[in-house]
C-alpha cells in the first residue's frame, strides 16, 4: 500500500435499537437457562421475545463505506446529525468494532473524539495534563518535555496548580484542547472539538491543525463548521445515512450537504401542517423571500431590498414573542442575526402573525444563502419553534450595469458588501513638495 | 515505534482473543497514571486524609477484639486477638476495597470507554493497584503493633509479597469477571456489597481456620482469601503453615485470573455499544 495511510474497504456497523438482548437482567438470563429446555422438551418454540425483537429492529448505522487516504492527506467528513460520521471515527479509533468489512491503517492513530476525556475536577491543571496526555496515548517523558509548550497555549499559566474545578469553562477547555493538540501521531482523528471555546480560541485551534496536517500527518475531521471544514480541507466527504454520499474537492461536498440541509434550497416553505415540533406554544406555518413587488423569489439582486417573511400563528397567549433570523452562507459561515427585538416587551396574544425582515439594498455580498427562522421569548430564553436553513436564495449582481462596481468587473471579496458612506478630501500639496514632483516628471 | 509495526487492521472479532500482555506493558504508563489518579483524589477534601488508611482498620480490629474476641471468646490459637485480627484485616480490607473498586471500573468510565482506545483490561488493573497505597500505610501499623506485642516475625516474612500478589490476583481474578459481567447485568452493583458481606464470614477474618472441620478444609480453601490470610499469620505472627489452603489459593486465584481475564477480553468488544 506504499504511501497509504488508510484504506477502508466495505466498512458496515449494525446497531440494535430498543430492547437489547443483551441488556437483560440477571434474572431473565437465569430463567431463561431452565425454560428454554424445558419448552423444547416439550415441543414448544423457545420463547425469547428479546432476540426476535432484536432481529427485526437492527439499523446501519454505517454501511459499505470505502475509501482510501495517502499519507499527509487531510480528510473533512461532514454530514448531519446521526449521519455516521461519530460511528466511521469510532471504528477507525478501535473504539468499537465493526460489522463488516475492514479497515487498514499504516502508523500510529490518535484520537480526539471529545475535549477532556478523563480530566479529574479534584486534580489540579499540572496533574491532569498528565494524566489526560497518558490517557490520549502519550508518554510521560513527550508530555514533560511539551509542558510549558501546552501551558503556554492554553494560557493558564497562574492557575497550573488549581484544581480545575475551580477554573472557568474556557480555562478547562482551552487546556484541555491544548493537551490534545500537543499529541504527535501518524494519523489523527479529530471529532467537532472546535466547536468549543471563543472564537480567537477557536481560530488559534484551527492555526494549529493546520500546523498539524502541513507537518505531514494524515487527519480525519468531523464538523459542522463548515468554513473551518472548507479552510483545513481539500478533500471532503459527505456521509448521510451511513452512506458516503459524495467524496471530492471541499467547495463541491460543500455545497452538495448545503443544499441537504436546506432542503431545496427554494425561496418559500409552507408546511401543510404547521410545525409545532417544539413546544406547541407556536406553529410556523411559513417562511418566504420577496421582493419589493411582493412576488416571492429565489434569486434577487444585491441592489434591491428584499424581504423575509414568516407566518406563524401563536397559541400561547402570555408569551413575549420575539421573531428572528439568522442568514448563512454556502460556507456555513453565520452572516448576521436579525431579531424583531421591540416586540420583546409585551405579550404577543393569540393570532396568526406575519413577520417580515427588511434587508436594506447594497448589505449582501453575491452566493447562496440562507434563512433560518426562529420565534423565541427572551426571559427566560425559549425557543419557541425553529426552522434551520428555512429558505435559500441566490444573490446576484449584474456586473454590467452595477454603478457602484463603477466598472469593475473583477471578484468582489467578502461575505457582505455594504455600500458605505465615504468622505475623501483634497488639498494642495506644500510648496517642498514640488521640488520632488519635477524630477519625476523630468524622468519621463 | 516503527510504522512497519503498528499496521493495524481494523475488523469484527469472533471468539476469544487472547489477553495481549505486549499492549499491556505497551501501555504501563497509563497504567500507571491511572492508579495515581484513584490515589490522589481519594482522601481529597476530607479532615483526616489518608489518616483513614490506618482509622479504619484500627476501628475494625477493636470492634473485633471487644464482640469477637472478648464477648464470644474465638479462640485465636495463642495469639494476642487484636494482632490476630489485625493482620488479617489487613488482606481483607485491600481485598474488598480491589474488588468493588475493580468490579465498578468500567460501569463507572464509560467516558474513557466510549472517547478513547486503550487495552480495556487497563482498567480494572489499574484499580486493583490504587488500593495497595492504604495496605502499605495500614502494613506499617502492623509491625509497630508486633513491636508493641514483642512478636518477632518468622523467616518467611520474606514471602509476604508473593502473598500480596496471591491477594492482587484473587481480587483482580474475581473483578474482572464482575467488571464484564456488570456493563450488561448492573445487578452486580447490588451484588458486590452483598457478596462481600457473606465473603468475610467464609473467610477466617475474625476466627482461626482450624475451626473449621478437616474434612471440609479443601472446600472451604476454594475461597481464595483463606489461605491467603492464614499465610500472612504464618508469615508475620508464627501460626501454623497453611500448605493446603495456600496452595488451593494460587491455584484458585490463577484460575479465576486467567478465566477472567479470557472472559473481558471476549465481552470488551461491545463494552463501547453497551456501556
Amino acid at each position: 500500500m506504499s504511501d497509504l495511510a488508510v484504506r477502508v474497504d466495505n466498512l458496515g456497523k449494525r446497531y440494535h435499537i430498543g430492547q437489547r438482548a443483551h441488556y437483560n437482567t440477571v434474572r431473565e438470563s437465569f430463567s431463561n437457562l431452565f425454560t428454554a429446555p424445558i419448552a423444547r422438551l416439550r415441543g414448544r418454540p423457545i420463547s425469547r421475545p428479546p432476540s426476535t425483537h432484536f432481529r427485526s429492529n437492527t439499523f446501519w448505522a454505517l454501511r459499505n463505506v470505502s475509501f482510501e487516504l495517502r499519507q499527509g492527506e487531510l480528510l473533512g467528513i461532514i454530514g448531519r446529525n446521526g449521519a455516521g460520521k461519530s460511528t466511521l471515527l469510532k471504528i477507525l479509533s478501535r473504539i468499537t468494532e465493526p460489522t463488516e468489512g475492514t479497515a487498514d491503517i499504516r502508523g500510529r492513530v490518535r484520537s480526539l473524539l471529545e475535549v477532556g476525556t478523563g480530566f479529574h475536577p479534584e486534580l489540579t491543571g499540572r496533574e491532569n495534563i498528565y494524566l489526560n496526555g497518558a490517557i490520549l496515548g502519550m508518554r510521560r517523558a513527550e508530555i514533560t518535555r511539551k509542558f510549558d509548550e501546552i501551558v503556554a497555549f492554553a494560557e493558564v499559566e497562574r492557575f497550573i496548580d488549581t484544581p480545575v474545578k475551580w477554573y472557568s469553562s474556557g480555562m478547562y477547555t482551552r487546556l484541555a484542547f491544548s493537551v490534545a493538540a500537543h499529541l504527535e501521531p501518524e494519523v489523527l482523528i479529530v471529532d467537532e472539538v472546535l466547536a468549543v471555546g471563543d472564537i480567537a480560541f477557536q481560530q488559534r485551534c484551527l492555526g494549529k491543525m493546520e500546523e498539524v496536517s502541513a507537518g505531514g500527518r494524515t487527519v480525519f475531521f468531523v464538523s459542522h463548521m463548515m468554513f473551518a471544514v472548507t479552510r483545513l480541507c481539500k478533500r471532503v466527504m459527505l456521509i448521510d445515512g451511513g452512506q458516503v454520499l459524495a467524496d471530492g474537492p471541499a467547495d463541491g461536498v460543500v455545497d452538495q450537504y448545503m443544499e441537504l440541509i436546506g432542503g431545496d434550497g427554494s425561496g418559500a416553505r409552507t408546511w401543510a401542517v404547521p410545525d409545532s415540533s417544539h413546544d406547541g406554544a407556536v406553529r410556523l406555518c411559513s417562511v418566504r423571500v420577496r421582493l419589493e413587488s411582493g412576488q416571492v423569489a429565489d434569486e434577487v439582486d444585491l441592489r434591491y431590498p428584499v424581504a423575509i417573511e414568516m407566518q406563524y400563528d401563536v397559541l400561547d397567549p402570555g408569551l413575549n414573542l420575539v421573531p428572528s433570523y439568522q442568514f448563512f452562507n454556502q460556507q456555513g459561515t453565520c452572516l448576521f442575526v436579525s431579531a424583531d427585538s421591540g416586540r420583546a416587551s409585551r405579550p404577543s396574544g393569540v393570532g396568526h402573525y406575519t413577520s417580515t425582515c427588511w434587508i436594506p439594498a447594497n448589505l449582501l455580498a453575491e452566493g447562496k444563502l440562507y434563512a433560518s427562522a426562529m420565534v423565541s421569548s427572551v426571559d427566560p430564553y425559549v425557543v419557541h419553534i425553529a426552522a434551520h436553513h428555512a429558505v435559500g436564495f441566490d444573490v446576484k449582481n449584474p456586473v454590467a450595469t452595477d454603478p457602484h462596481r463603477a466598472g469593475y468587473t473583477g471578484e468582489y471579496p467578502g461575505i457582505v458588501r455594504p455600500q458605505l458612506e465615504w468622505t475623501t478630501t483634497v488639498a494642495s500639496l506644500p510648496s517642498s513638495a514640488h521640488a520632488l514632483v519635477q524630477p519625476l516628471r523630468a524622468d519621463r | 515505534m516503527s510504522a512497519e509495526a503498528s499496521f493495524v487492521r481494523i475488523q469484527a472479532s469472533r471468539g476469544w482473543s487472547p489477553l495481549d500482555l505486549a499492549a499491556l506493558w505497551e501501555h504501563r504508563e497509563l497504567i500507571y497514571f491511572l492508579a495515581w489518579r484513584d490515589v490522589a483524589v481519594r482522601y481529597k477534601q476530607t479532615v483526616f486524609g489518608a489518616t483513614w488508611a490506618i482509622i479504619q482498620p484500627v476501628l475494625q480490629m477493636v470492634a473485633f477484639s471487644v464482640f469477637f474476641g472478648q464477648l464470644a471468646q474465638i479462640p485465636s490459637n495463642g495469639i494476642p486477638y487484636p494482632i490476630f485480627s489485625f493482620t488479617a484485616l489487613l488482606p481483607w480490607n485491600y481485598f474488598s476495597t480491589a474488588l468493588s473498586k475493580s468490579s465498578n471500573s468500567l460501569v463507572g468510565q464509560q467516558n474513557l470507554i466510549n472517547k478513547v482506545f486503550f487495552p480495556r483490561l487497563i482498567l480494572p488493573i489499574s484499580s486493583v493497584l490504587a488500593p495497595l497505597l492504604d495496605f502499605g500505610i495500614a502494613f506499617v501499623v502492623l509491625l509497630g503493633m508486633m513491636v508493641f506485642f514483642g512478636i518477632a516475625p518468622t523467616p518467611a516474612i520474606v514471602l509476604v509479597p508473593f502473598l500480596v500478589v496471591v491477594c492482587v490476583m484473587a481480587a483482580l481474578g474475581t473483578g474482572l469477571w464482575l467488571s464484564a459481567l456488570n456493563v450488561d447485568y448492573r445487578d452486580v452493583g447490588y451484588i458486590v456489597p452483598f457478596l462481600l458481606q457473606i465473603w468475610i464470614v467464609a473467610t477466617p477474618v475474625a476466627y482461626p481456620s482450624s475451626l473449621v472441620m478437616d474434612a471440609w478444609l479443601p472446600v472451604y480453601g476454594l475461597n481464595p482469601m483463606a489461605g491467603v490470610i492464614e499465610g500472612f499469620r504464618w508469615a508475620l505472627l508464627g501460626a501454623d503453615v497453611p500448605v493446603l489452603l495456600l496452595s488451593e489459593s494460587v491455584v484458585v486465584s490463577l484460575i479465576l485470573l486467567v478465566t477472567g481475564g479470557l472472559y473481558y477480553r471476549r465481552a470488551e468488544r461491545n463494552f463501547a455499544d453497551v456501556a
